[in-house]
């Protein structure tokens, strides 16, 4: 569906008002969209092709930097130097977990709704997968993995949507209480259910496809699926927040009133953010039953709902990078928490550095990057509103 | 809703549960009726430690998801200084205590510096929780406590058709009312009490009324901790003590309100029946998906009545 559609069936009625981006809303209907790459949205000429490469050229000298560049060959090149533990369980296990945390950055940081649910979702698109797949309980239908995965992203969609569909009743810290029971509910009903989901055991070795000959669950085959997802999953929320969609859904969380009166339909727009966010996670839940080869009400707990949470807060929600900054941190302290504080206090630890984020760095990590620039910016006397590149949030 | 919608709802609820009622009644009354029992003791519980959940929130707006550690907190302190003194009631008056000093701790020291700015409060709150876990798990380590009640309370007492009770959980019962029944008294009947009430109803102008806000805060935060910490030493004395308690009555007190209605004493009372008998006629009923009936019931109330049975909208 293009963008402009989009806005047809959210708004009815809002059509004729030019507002919340709308310019970008106008000219993006011009081209398919709704399409996980790095398009350009909010451009001044589209239309014909000449302009519209001349465009591209131009919208790719403004918006990428040298230190994308960089970033994207450390990524890429990173499992040749790195050993086969950092790009397992540091590097693949981060990009998958920080799939699921941007979804949450997604959503609170972008709808203003905090789901501690996206786990739910992921744990829900786990399950579905294992009880189609092939794994070592008789439960598993053993039908073909493309299957399988087509039908765990439905399934878990839905599911997201539905629970979306429950949430957007309430605002603010209620959205918080009421998914946290959602996800608590679902993990008391996957601990006591057997008939499907084999209770308290879960699904255990889950198998992992085998794709022309290439086992995904090897290091860096298995790093290079989740770094493309990660990719593909940060490219499509960065070209969504500049849609008419991601700009409305922007407008609600700032003022739902406002936009309601100016002809939005904010519980529809609400709703499809939990969709989207949904498919985020379900992505990413698929890619932890893989990497972990297992499902089971551990892997949807308390515990991880709460983490996932952390780990978007760790980077910060006020850019889509942030989600992948705080996976990595979480990742490390995960791992390496043995050597600081001793295997058993890992929540000690984790709990303690989100309360310092949380108390003296309310834009998580991406907060210290901006105010480090800031503060360059001004020693270089160049002007400390050097263009900040993420939007001001919350 | 209208008179129709209410009688419309009434029955489709209303008759199914009257036919298992007496369904259940007919088929095996003392199952029945024992596992009623039980709901309200369980109710009572979640009631203690709920009712101090919407105190503050009603009153702040201020979630606090560390809750459920009050409670776990309260109860080990009661535990160590019931294990020292050899009474109980030392135990019950030290877990409240001890909560409620931490409460007003985490009042003065964090709370009162962001005021308004609820999602942060709630995720420091979270943070906290962790870490109370983890600081509490590596004191006591994972073995379940129990606790000694006087012998008065203790043993079994005789009821028609249940036949033996234990008589601790119907002193549970008789305390959380009596609980109840001093809340409302406390609220409706005395200065701090109309002071809260009129902070819940206007922050702002209870503050313009020359009234110390600061204070109004402190002392319900330490009531409602107090409580949590009370209905650890309490509930672990008819349960046991263990890690992960705290997530479980952090959880049980999200839903009371949510479906009793947040900012509400009594609506927590409702909340807490319904969903204690509830839980506990599901796991005797239908172990498997007991849990489903707790989420049934918050789902209806979402539905038909998202601010809760008692709740006003914010």
């Amino acid at each position: 569906m293009s963008a402009a559609d989009w806005r047809k069936a959210m708004n009815p009625g809002a059509g004729r008002y030019a507002w919340a981006g709308g310019a970008a809303g106008r000219r993006a209907g011009a081209r398919p969209s709704a399409h996980p790459s790095p398009r350009p949205s909010p451009l001044r000429a589209e239309g014909e092709a000449a302009a519209g490469a001349a465009a591209w050229t131009r919208w790719i000298g403004r918006r990428v930097r040298a230190r994308h560049l960089l970033v994207l060959l450390a990524v890429l090149a990173y499992p040749w130097v790195a050993t086969p533990f950092f790009t397992f369980q540091i590097g693949a296990q981060a990009l998958a977990l920080g799939l699921i945390a941007l979804s949450l950055t997604f959503l609170a940081g972008y709808g203003g709704m905090v789901s501690l649910a996206q786990m739910t979702v992921a744990g829900i698109a786990g399950y579905m997968y294992a009880i189609f797949a092939t794994s070592g309980t008789d439960i598993s239908l053993r039908w073909p993995w493309g299957l399988a995965v087509v039908l765990a992203l439905v399934i878990a969609t839905i599911c997201a949507t539905l629970i979306g569909w429950f949430s957007v009743r309430t605002e603010g810290i209620y959205t918080i209480m009421i998914t946290l029971a959602i996800g608590v509910a679902f993990y008391y009903l996957a601990q006591q259910n057997y008939s499907l989901f084999n209770g308290f055991q879960g699904f255990q070795s889950v198998m992992t496809p085998a794709v022309a000959g290439v086992e995904l669950r090897a290091p860096i085959p298995f790093y290079y699926l989740a770094l493309f997802w990660a990719l593909a999953g940060y490219f499509f929320v960065s070209y969504l927040l500049r849609a008419p969609f991601g700009v409305a859904l922007q407008g609600i969380r700032d003022n739902p009133r406002r936009m309601s009166a100016l002809g939005f339909n904010v519980t529809a727009h609400r709703v499809a953010a939990y969709a989207v966010a949904g498919v985020l996670a379900a992505i990413g839940g698929i890619l932890m039953v893989w990497y972990n080869g297992l499902v089971s009400p551990g892997s949807v707990g308390t515990g991880w709902l709460i983490n996932i949470l952390i780990i978007a807060v760790l980077g910060g929600m006020r850019h889509p990078i942030g989600a992948f900054v705080g996976a990595v941190v979480f990742v490390l302290l995960q791992n390496f928490a043995v050597d600081l504080v001793g295997r058993e206090r890992f929540n000690l630890l984790i709990g303690g550095v989100f309360l310092v984020i949380v108390l003296f760095s309310p834009d998580g990590m991406l907060g210290w990057w901006t105010q480090a620039r800031q503060y360059l910016m001004t020693q270089l006397n160049r002007g400390p509103a050097a263009a900040p590149t993420q939007r001001r949030g919350q | 809703m209208s008179r129709f919608w209410l009688w419309f709802w009434g029955l489709i609820i209303g008759v199914p549960a009257a036919a298992f009622v007496v369904w259940g009644l007919a088929d095996n009354p003392k199952l029945f009726l024992t596992t009623g029992m039980n709901g309200l003791t369980l109710a009572a519980l979640y009631f203690l430690v709920a009712s101090g959940f919407t105190l503050v929130f009603g009153l702040m707006r201020n979630v606090n998801l560390a809750h459920g550690s009050l409670y776990l907190l309260g109860a080990y302190v009661g535990y160590v200084v019931g294990d020292r003194t050899g009474s109980w009631l030392m135990a019950v008056a030290a877990g409240f205590a001890s909560a409620a000093l931490f409460g007003l701790v985490l009042q003065v020291a964090v709370f009162r510096f962001m005021h308004g700015e609820d999602l942060r409060q709630t995720l420091v709150t979270i943070g906290l929780s962790i870490m109370m876990a983890d600081i509490l798990l590596w004191i006591f380590g994972g073995e379940i406590y129990q606790f000694d009640p006087p012998r008065a309370i203790y043993g079994r007492t005789l009821l028609p058709i249940v036949e033996v009770y234990p008589t601790y959980r119907l002193v549970l019962l008789a305390m959380s009312a009596a609980i109840g029944v001093l809340l409302w008294w406390f609220l409706n009947r005395t200065r701090v009490g109309m002071m809260i009430r009129a902070g819940v109803d206007d922050r702002a102008m209870l503050s313009a009324a020359g009234v110390n806000v600061q204070f109004v805060f402190a002392i319900t935060f330490a009531i409602g901790a107090g409580l949590a910490g009370f209905a650890g030493v309490v509930g672990g004395t008819a349960l046991s003590i263990a890690p992960g308690e705290d997530t479980r009555y952090q959880l049980a007190s999200l839903v009371v309100v949510i479906v009793g209605g947040m900012g509400s004493v009594v609506g927590a009372a409702i909340g807490a029946i319904l969903i204690g008998v509830a839980e506990q006629f599901g796991l005797a009923y239908a172990p498997t998906y007991s849990v489903v009936f707790t989420f049934v019931i918050m789902a209806l109330v979402l539905a038909f009545r998202p601010q809760g049975i008692l709740g006003r909208r914010a």
